[in-house]
């Protein structure tokens, strides 16, 4: 067996935290990126298995923007400014489809707990926080199929899509970040509740309102005060606004910068909170 | 030596004592078996030891690392195959076990060969990449114990080996264990609840109740003490546990969790 680790004094093993270990920091966190990769490669080796999702995946977005679009567009009832509604509301859906994918994605941990599978991973030498990573990661890696149908979808119904390369590289990192987001809140539902049924009530109960409570197919300044306050501590509202911005063009690269920050705060928080949740799914 | 060793290992859940003050110690190279009827408190020994839970009180060393300050040496030297299914359905044979290679920093240079040749250890060269999915109840146990040993631990974890096994892949699961002894001297700890799978297998055993250690000894020392000629391990059984009508086979949880994994091993 190889336990390098072993070369390091006992003493200094037992409490890492007491003293400020440059190298043996970078040696954590080139394993944890590792197994946080191969978290994600086993995630993808199963879909490439089957890889019927990517398709499902593909319904709801084509019905939001071909139904619901199409008819809200001849309403002119939402006002969006110079945009048309149908360009308002396309980043919308593609944020808004990720969204209910990554909401009940934690149903699996559910499903892998009442297998051994989650035991098997937790009595191995991979850190908490690596297989929560992963988990996220790969669940921002399907959602870019939904990015994929929103832009054809796009395309085929006249939406004015930005074309430059910084902003579509933006594009799919925001449906990365938000995907991974939201799927990590879901990680945390389902340590919670641990029963899927619970989880399925509870996913259901939270989406209506994550999503009517953002910018995703109206205007903040539309809404009620109230309301108002939930859309702009809403993470959708700064990831739909995010999208907007960079799938349409004409974003200021502060405003830019401030959604991912928020995106991304947001993110390691919830990540930080599944980290400590997920080992107690098994208790 | 001991490999293993227990001291007034404890584990709470509110009120109840799940485990109550475990003392055990368990020699390199033996195979030892945790008896007990369903709420004895085996599954959540093995939590402990695996570093799933932590223990309410008490301490337990696995070669010499200290579950609860050491846990991730502890998972270095320790592999564990869950009583549940724990091999991935969707993904191959090969794949489940290139997947935990990479999680046990096996060397890249020969972690295929290695996978290949636990495949191959365990009867499995031939359906190493087909899905699991369409595997037999008895190549999955072989598979998940393939997995279990890929970084070669010097301990073994095997929470009900044989459980929803049809005799005959009961008899394979066995065999393995023998020749893993004698092949590489594996240290292993399982539970089960078959007196005759104990009986055949393991070296010494200890039995539950209620949370508590009630006997210890070699099958042939247990049968010998409880006083009775031509007795067996399933009387021994009966003598420390006495009436299992009363309150025992688990909570309905447990009940789904069980059927449900006989079913898919099967």
């Amino acid at each position: 067996m190889t336990q390098p680790e072993h070369a390091v004094p006992p003493a200094a093993w037992a409490e890492p935290a007491q003293r400020f270990d440059l190298a043996g920091m970078g040696r954590y966190l080139v394993r944890f990126v590792k197994k946080t990769l191969v978290i994600a490669e086993l995630e993808a080796r199963k879909l490439r298995h089957d890889p019927t999702e990517l398709f499902t995946r593909a319904v709801q977005p084509a019905l939001w923007l071909l139904v619901f679009g199409q008819v809200f567009t001849r309403t002119r009832a939402i006002p969006t400014g110079d945009l048309s509604y149908m360009d308002f509301m396309a980043p919308g859906i593609l944020a808004q489809s990720v969204l209910f994918i990554a909401i009940f994605s934690g149903i699996t941990v559910i499903w892998e707990c009442d297998l051994g599978i989650v035991h098997k991973f937790l009595a191995s030498p991979t850190p908490r926080t690596a297989l929560v990573v992963g988990k996220a990661l790969s669940a921002g890696v399907r959602a870019l199929s939904q990015a994929l149908i929103v832009f054809l979808l796009s395309i085929l119904l006249g939406v004015k899509i930005n074309w430059n390369p910084l902003a579509l590289l933006g594009v799919l990192l925001a449906v990365v970040l938000g995907s991974g987001l939201f799927s990590t809140f879901s990680l945390i539902i389902a340590c919670l509740v641990k029963t899927r049924e619970r989880f399925m009530g509870i996913g259901q109960v939270l989406t209506m309102p994550l999503f009517f409570a953002s910018n995703a197919i109206y205007p903040v300044e539309i809404m009620p005060g109230w309301l108002q306050v939930l859309a702009r501590v809403n993470p959708l509202s700064y990831q739909v606004d995010l999208l907007r911005g960079l799938m349409l063009g004409g974003i200021e690269p502060g405003a830019a910068l401030l959604d991912f920050g928020v995106l991304l705060a947001v993110f390691v928080i919830l990540i930080a909170i599944a980290a400590r949740l997920y080992p107690r799914v098994v208790i | 030596m001991s490999i293993l060793e227990t001291r007034a290992l404890t584990r709470r859940f509110g009120d109840l004592t799940a485990v109550d003050s475990l003392t055990l110690s368990i020699e390199a190279g033996e195979i030892f078996g945790l008896l007990g009827p369903n709420g004895a408190g085996k599954s959540t020994t093995i939590k402990m030891l695996t570093t799933l839970l932590p223990p309410t009180s008490g301490e337990a060393r696995i070669a010499g690392f200290d579950i609860a300050r050491r846990a991730a040496d502890v998972r270095r030297v320790i592999g564990y195959v869950p009583q549940m299914l724990s091999a991935d359905g969707t993904l191959s044979g090969f794949e489940n076990l290139l997947i935990m290679a990479k999680l046990y920093d096996l060397p890249r240079a020969d972690r295929v060969k290695r996978v290949r040749d636990a495949l191959a250890f365990m009867g499995l060269g031939d359906s190493a990449d087909k899905l699991v999915r369409t595997y037999s109840g008895g190549m999955i146990r072989r598979l998940e114990i393939a997995q279990a040993l890929l970084h070669h631990p010097p301990m073994l974890f095997l929470d009900e080996p044989t459980v929803g096994l049809d005799p005959g892949a009961r008899r394979a699961v066995w065999e393995l264990i023998r020749q893993l002894i004698s092949d590489k001297g594996t240290t292993i700890l399982l539970t089960t609840h078959l007196m005759e799978e104990a009986d055949a297998l393991c070296d010494r055993v200890a039995i539950m109740h209620l949370g508590k250690v009630v006997a210890t000894g070699t099958p042939q020392q247990l049968k010998d003490a409880i006083g009775r000629d031509g007795a067996t391990l399933d009387d021994v059984f009966i003598h420390y546990t006495g009436d299992q009508l009363l309150d025992s086979g688990g909570n309905y949880r447990d009940t789904t969790r069980a059927r449900r994994t006989a079913r898919r091993m099967g």
